[in-house]
């Protein structure tokens, strides 16, 4: 049974390249993710995490290359085929991405009452489901305005269940959260991982998040992946890139953001 | 030649074409009014009950400014008894529409513009986006839906009170008999060219509630660059808004006086 559901790719970037203007920002970016399986993409900042996420929901199209959600392509399709994909995707956006206006039962709520999949008490219930779960009941008439940037990040989750996703995509879900907020968020994943049986991909620079959650990690460094392996492995790798980013020295041969500096230990 | 063509004529055309699209989406998605009629009275009250002040002290005293100015223009023929007329033909064809338009588009053409400008810098607008929840039958047909009704209904509200700001400096500072200023202004409106007048403002007010609905919506949904951009955004919502509204004008009265 395992090793059925190990076998099916939920999730695949295949030879995916992507430019803005001059700036290249994939440069050939390779991934499966296996159903059920919690994929953490690592790298330096502006190395295209991000950007890989959005070419996953969709949000933007390769100049070159393909994204998958179980095995149907979902660059450059139609609307009606991209919205039929999505219906298997949550995504939990870094900020959390809340509409500022509606309470926090609202933002819950936002995508059934939108696709009317449900109204009144079956609304109601799934909600409930959905906050009590997260532990949000108390927060539930609050404006996002006025909860902390975790609860935020917690609301962000219960919004991407309601519709009942298979696939999780999680974007910086740690980041400006204190240590035990970050293990709140972490346990979570692990949770929705064990008891629903989610698959997800996070992308994080948070490498004892990292190291907790994963089932594999992608190390991705100027556009493309250096690294696919276990957290053992990652830590094994005699990679230089891999040894000074996961240490977070300053000294060796990264190149930091794209920048010009170079910083390498002859200086 | 080139660069000039890419960095300022380009960008130009892509706004229009964007801004073009935008409305036509906003019209396609009108089937969805009565499930968003919540969103569309929210919209309705912020254009018209939070404007509702600054529109009747401008419109007041906009009437009573050029009521003064006419007046004693006027009495240097002995005419001084026409204002009331001259008055109502000027506010219900031109003036209210313009002045409502351009007050609604610096305060809440602004904040709109900002506040789509912010969604989109803030990921929200992706957000929604990814749940499949379109963002033009989300914020923007609401928005255009709102402002096309409120605007000229704050048109035939700002006529009223310009005119009442006449009758008051016709009668108080000009000695124009209140009776005969109202008998003028109500000849006028029930007659067949001042009832041209009144819908031809109120036709104004419809396409200048489109107009600056649009143009913020379209202003806001194109932000990049978070804060910095959010402030541009916001600025050039408005002075696209003014533009637009100003030739729109012109374009409106060419065809119906011709």
């Amino acid at each position: 049974m395992r090793t059925e559901k190990l076998d099916t790719i939920a999730i695949e970037m295949r030879n995916v390249h992507k430019a803005f203007g001059e700036r290249k920002i994939l440069k050939g970016m390779n991934i499966k993710v296996k159903k059920g399986e919690t994929m953490v993409i690592v790298g330096p900042s502006g190395t295209g995490k991000s950007v890989s996420l959005k070419h996953l929901t969709g949000l933007l199209d390769p100049d070159e290359g393909e994204c998958f959600i179980f095995d149907e392509s979902i660059s450059f399709c139609d609307e009606k085929k991209k919205k039929k994909l999505r219906s298997k995707l949550g995504v939990l956006f870094q900020s959390g991405a809340l509409i500022n206006w509606l309470t926090v039962y609202e933002n819950v709520a936002l995508p059934l009452r939108e696709h009317k999949i449900a109204d009144g008490e079956e609304l109601d219930q799934i909600v409930m489901e959905k906050l009590k779960w997260l532990d949000l009941v108390p927060a539930k008439d609050t404006l996002p305005g006025n909860i902390s940037g975790g609860m935020k990040k917690r609301v962000g989750l219960a919004r991407a269940l309601t519709s009942r996703p298979e696939i999780v995509m999680y974007d910086e879900p740690t980041s400006g959260l204190d240590p035990v907020m970050s293990n709140v968020i972490n346990d979570l994943v692990i949770r929705m991982q064990k008891e629903l049986g989610l698959t997800s991909i996070v992308v994080t620079h948070d490498m004892s998040s990292a190291y907790r959650i994963a089932d594999r990690i992608s190390f991705l460094y100027e556009g493309q992946v250096l690294f696919c392996g276990t957290s053992d492995d990652l830590q094994k790798s005699a990679d230089p890139v891999i040894q000074q980013f996961i240490h977070g020295r300053t000294e060796g041969p990264m190149i930091l953001d794209h920048s010009e500096l170079k910083v390498s230990k002859s200086r | 030649m080139k660069t000039f063509y890419r960095e300022n004529i380009s960008p130009a055309l892509y706004a229009v074409g964007f801004t073009v699209i935008l409305l036509f989406r906003a019209f396609s998605q009108t089937h969805h009014v009565f499930f968003k009629r919540r969103e569309i009275l929210e919209q309705m009250f912020i254009a018209g009950i939070g404007s509702l002040f600054v529109v009747s002290i401008v419109s007041i005293f906009t009437g009573m400014i050029m009521g003064l100015n006419t007046g004693l223009g006027l009495r240097d023929f002995g005419a001084e008894g026409q204002i009331g007329l001259l008055l109502t033909i000027t506010l219900t064809r031109e003036m209210s529409p313009f002045m409502t338009s351009l007050i609604l588009a610096a305060s809440v053409g602004s904040a709109m513009a900002a506040e789509i400008g912010t969604m989109k810098v803030s990921e929200e607008i992706d957000a929604l986006e990814v749940m499949s929840i379109d963002p033009v039958r989300y914020l923007v047909m609401p928005r255009v839906f709102g402002f096309s009704v409120m605007v000229p209904i704050l048109c035939i509200y700002s006529s009223a009170l310009g005119i009442l700001g006449g009758a008051i400096v016709g009668h108080f500072q000009l000695g124009i008999d209140m009776m005969s200023y109202f008998q003028d202004v109500f000849y006028r409106i029930s007659s067949i060219p001042g009832l041209k007048d009144l819908y031809t403002g109120i036709f104004k007010g419809y396409v200048f509630g489109l107009i600056i609905a649009t143009v913020s919506c379209s202003q806001g949904l194109r932000t990049t660059g978070g804060a910095i951009g959010v402030g541009q955004t916001t600025r050039q919502a408005v002075v696209t808004s003014f533009l637009m509204v100003i030739f729109f004008g012109y374009v409106i009265t060419a065809i119906f006086y011709k």
